[in-house]
């Protein structure tokens, strides 16, 4: 076995012990544990991309002597290595980007929490991605959402107490959901890692044995999931959760969390399930059927909005939609188009809600709309941030946005029976977009008579206009050079199965 | 025969107590024990008027339920709605187990090689008496380290919510510590005085042979952590505070689970790439055998007392 091989394990528990470690530091020594955590993960996990790169097969990492179905089992293929080093990528930038406004925010004694909480949740993100045994998952998507909520209330004001409460409650639910699923299967299989479960099911899909239980498992699964990362019906708890915690936590949450818990659930259609069974069952159309729903829905309530960063937040619900709606097309094409936006999604999200932040704080930090007019004047770099964010959101070329949309669009004309209305509602949705993203823009380029506010130069927020850029160019490398990432994201799904 | 006591000597021995006590004429515990009533916290009237003419202002504001009869609509469609969801969910599931396979049938899927190897050869491999033990311990030691940690995450969460600053802390410490409760209460000490070691001690041993018999880390560190929350309400936080303060609380949070980390990590790492691991099995039924579950049972153990005290410390006045 080669040393490289042991990085994915590794990386997994060394985040646990920087979150255990940190737990006795001050708030300083806390924070650059934290950065070069995130630094050597990142380093560990992109040398595994260019081992399974090279080798051309995903590899099994047994933890502990005991092989397949006695043990826990990691499994690191292509797109599971990617996306450790983009969620790496996305974690860090975040946190530089929220620094200052971490600083106000947070009381002085408690800010070593926020990267305990960190730490761990970077552990578990790593776990969801990485985990080929149910019951690990599980575990981790526990750690997941106690960090969540930990990560929303820390900012203690009446709102964010609320929404933490809220976010828990329907959280909680769907782990409860999983776990159900979960323990049924284990009941119809006797297995919890994914790869004998596959067998199990294979055979048993074959013989019409326990068809009505595992049609409700798979629903239990897919609906739990589906709460935890805000799918259409059930996304009351994300406006508030996104909209008044503080910054790095909410571009977090809407960039990472959620995104955590899509990419399981895609783990479990192609390994537990297997793509064919999932696609025959129903619930795959349930599936995209609330997907486009999401996208009308979430983008109306963000027109009706006064709130630039609850705006954003009801526009990461429409954003949602489309994933679920390129799960929910059940072919090859949709499914990539669906991992494609995932990233797009994570690297524009997390640079509106930090670059919404320049702009909320040179307006005398009121987030509505009258007040925002001609703000980025004021802060030149998170005007032009928050423009290129709004364009990629918008599907405008050369920014992430539009290749995902395109993506999709390729797949919807690829499927007979979803194609008509997967593009109508794709069109609606991108001119609902351009409605809020662009009135937003506009809005903040409209010059006032006499500035209120005194504007922030380059010297007072070097760190922040920094991140900006790094936010930028990500986009940019995403919109330009998407081919590649394209044929490693179609290489990694064909070798899920 | 014995000889009769003098009057003077009998006063001196328990009898005597104890036919006063009994007879009514003397009670030990007065004038020993504060007997204030408990105080009632009296409520202004106006705050009352004051937090329901808020509501009203809710109602009648915010909402305008007198215009808005929609919304009064909105909210029974929603109380029905979610009635209808709930019910209809529970009608799923007992549907759905209907088809689940029966109970302690001997075909089971889930009667498979996985338990029949846990349960045939579990002692050999893992060395404990226990087989739940030597599961969770040693065939799924990762789960168990990532269970760990869901007790850590949810003790720094409650930290966030609840622990105010130091000063504040010494400030409230009067008013807000046991303001309906006498304090040094005898008859709950003296409970305590007795209870306490034996509990302590029970705990220990539960955690000990968590490998040999039903238990380990999570239900021994439960008793301990009861026990400590015993003394804590006995004695009260200043003398508990001279063996458990929140600096021994730090370090012996970190150490068990830095330990427990390390430990698993050898293991992982070790199995993982074929390195055979030194860690001894020892013979099974001693007190010291099955490898790593001890150390990781003791270092659970550590945690969960950790966890259980935080938790009430944390709830009841908001610090360690």
């Amino acid at each position: 076995m080669d040393l490289v091989q042991n990085f994915p394990a590794v990386s997994i528990l060394i985040c646990l012990f920087a979150g255990i470690i940190s737990s006795g530091l001050k708030g300083k020594a806390a924070r650059y544990v934290n950065i070069a955590l995130i630094l050597a993960v990142m380093i560990l996990n992109t040398c595994t991309l260019g081992y399974v790169l090279h080798t051309e097969e995903a590899f099994v990492y047994v933890m502990g002597k005991f092989p397949a179905p006695w043990g826990n089992e990691i499994r690191a293929g292509v797109l599971e290595c990617f996306m450790a080093v983009f969620f790496c990528m996305i974690m860090l930038l975040s946190l530089l980007g929220g620094k200052k406004k971490l600083a106000d925010e947070v009381e002085e004694g408690k800010t070593f929490l926020y990267y305990v909480l960190m730490n761990l949740l970077l552990s578990s993100l790593l776990a969801l991605v990485y985990t080929n045994d149910l019951f690990t998952a599980y575990v981790f998507v526990e750690i997941n959402t106690i960090a969540a909520c930990g990560l929303i209330m820390i900012r203690q004001n009446g709102r964010t107490i609320e929404a933490a409460a809220r976010y828990m409650i329907m959280s909680l639910l769907g782990s409860g959901m999983l776990l159900m699923g979960i323990c049924m299967l284990y009941d119809l299989t006797g297995h919890l890692l994914m790869s004998n479960i596959k067998e199990q099911v294979a055979i048993l899909s074959v013989s019409g044995q326990y068809r009505i239980p595992l049609l409700v498992t798979i629903a239990l699964m897919s609906v739990g999931l589906a709460i935890k990362s805000a799918l259409f019906p059930f996304h009351a708890w994300l406006p508030d959760a996104y909209g008044y915690s503080t910054v790095s936590s909410a571009a977090i949450l809407s960039s990472l969390v959620s995104k955590g818990y899509i990419f399981l659930l895609i783990k479990i259609i192609y390994r537990v399930i297997g793509f064919d069974i999932f696609e025959a069952s129903k619930i795959i159309d349930v599936l995209f059927v609330f997907g486009l729903m999401g996208m009308i829905f979430g983008s109306l309530s963000a027109i009706k909005e006064n709130d630039v960063r609850r705006m954003i937040a009801y526009s990461s619900v429409a954003q949602i939609g489309y994933i679920y709606m390129g799960i929910g097309m059940g072919t090859q094409a949709g499914m990539a188009a669906s991992v494609f936006h995932i990233l797009s999604h994570a690297a524009t999200k997390s640079l509106l809600f930090i670059a919404a932040i320049g702009l909320t704080d040179v307006s005398g930090g009121s987030r509505k709309f009258i007040d925002l007019t001609g703000a980025a004047y004021r802060n030149k770099w998170a005007g032009v941030t928050f423009t290129v964010g709004s364009l990629s959101m918008v599907g405008v070329p050369l920014f992430s946005g539009f290749i995902s949309k395109l993506l999709f669009a390729q797949a919807a004309v690829q499927n007979n029976g979803k194609m008509l209305p997967a593009l109508i509602v794709l069109g609606i949705s991108t001119i609902l977009n351009a409605i809020y993203f662009m009135k937003t823009v506009i809005r903040i380029y409209t010059p006032v008579e006499e500035n209120k506010y005194e504007c922030v130069t380059f010297s007072s927020m070097k760190l922040y206009a920094a991140t900006l850029v790094c936010f930028i160019g990500l986009n940019i490398i995403l919109g330009v050079n998407s081919q590649p990432i394209v044929d490693l994201i179609q290489q990694g799904l064909s070798m899920f199965s | 025969m014995s000889k009769p006591k003098s009057q003077k000597e009998y006063e001196k021995t328990g009898a005597f107590h104890f036919f006063r006590w009994l007879s009514g004429s003397k009670d030990p515990y007065v004038g020993e024990v504060e007997m204030q009533p408990q105080k009632e916290e009296d409520v202004p009237e106006s705050t009352i008027l004051e937090r329901m003419s808020e509501r009203q202002m809710i109602r009648d504001k915010v909402y305008d339920t007198e215009h808005n009869k929609e919304l009064v609509i909105f909210h029974k469609i929603y109380v029905a709605s979610a009635v209808f969801f709930c019910v209809a969910l529970v009608g799923l599931l007992l549907y759905t187990v209907s088809y689940l396979p029966r109970t302690g049938n001997p075909s089971n899927p889930d009667n498979n090689e996985v338990s029949q190897r846990y349960i045939e050869s579990g002692l050999q491999e893992t060395g404990a008496m226990n087989i739940v033990s030597g599961m969770i311990l040693t065939y799924r030691a990762f789960d168990t380290f990532g269970e760990t940690n869901v007790l850590f995450i949810a003790t720094c969460c409650v930290m966030i919510l609840l622990m105010v600053d130091d000063s504040i802390l010494k400030k409230q410490e009067e008013q807000n510590d046991r303001r309906f409760e006498p304090k040094n209460d005898a008859i709950l000490q003296g409970t305590a005085f007795v209870l306490c070691p034996i509990i302590f001690i029970f705990g220990i041993y539960v955690i000990l042979n968590g490998h040999l018999s039903p238990g380990g880390g999570f239900s021994g560190g439960a008793i301990l952590g009861a026990g400590l929350i015993l003394y804590v309400s006995a004695f009260g936080f200043k003398k508990t505070q001279r063996f458990f303060n929140e600096q021994v609380y730090r370090v012996a949070k970190i150490t068990a689970l830095c330990m427990y980390g390390i430990i698993g990590t050898y293991f992982y790492i070790t199995g993982a790439n074929g390195i055979e691991n030194h860690i001894p099995l020892g013979i099974p039924g001693h007190i010291l055998s099955s490898g790593i579950i001890l150390p990781i049972n003791i270092c659970v153990g550590l945690e969960v007392a950790c966890t259980m005290y935080a938790f009430y410390a944390l709830f009841r006045r908001g610090g360690l």
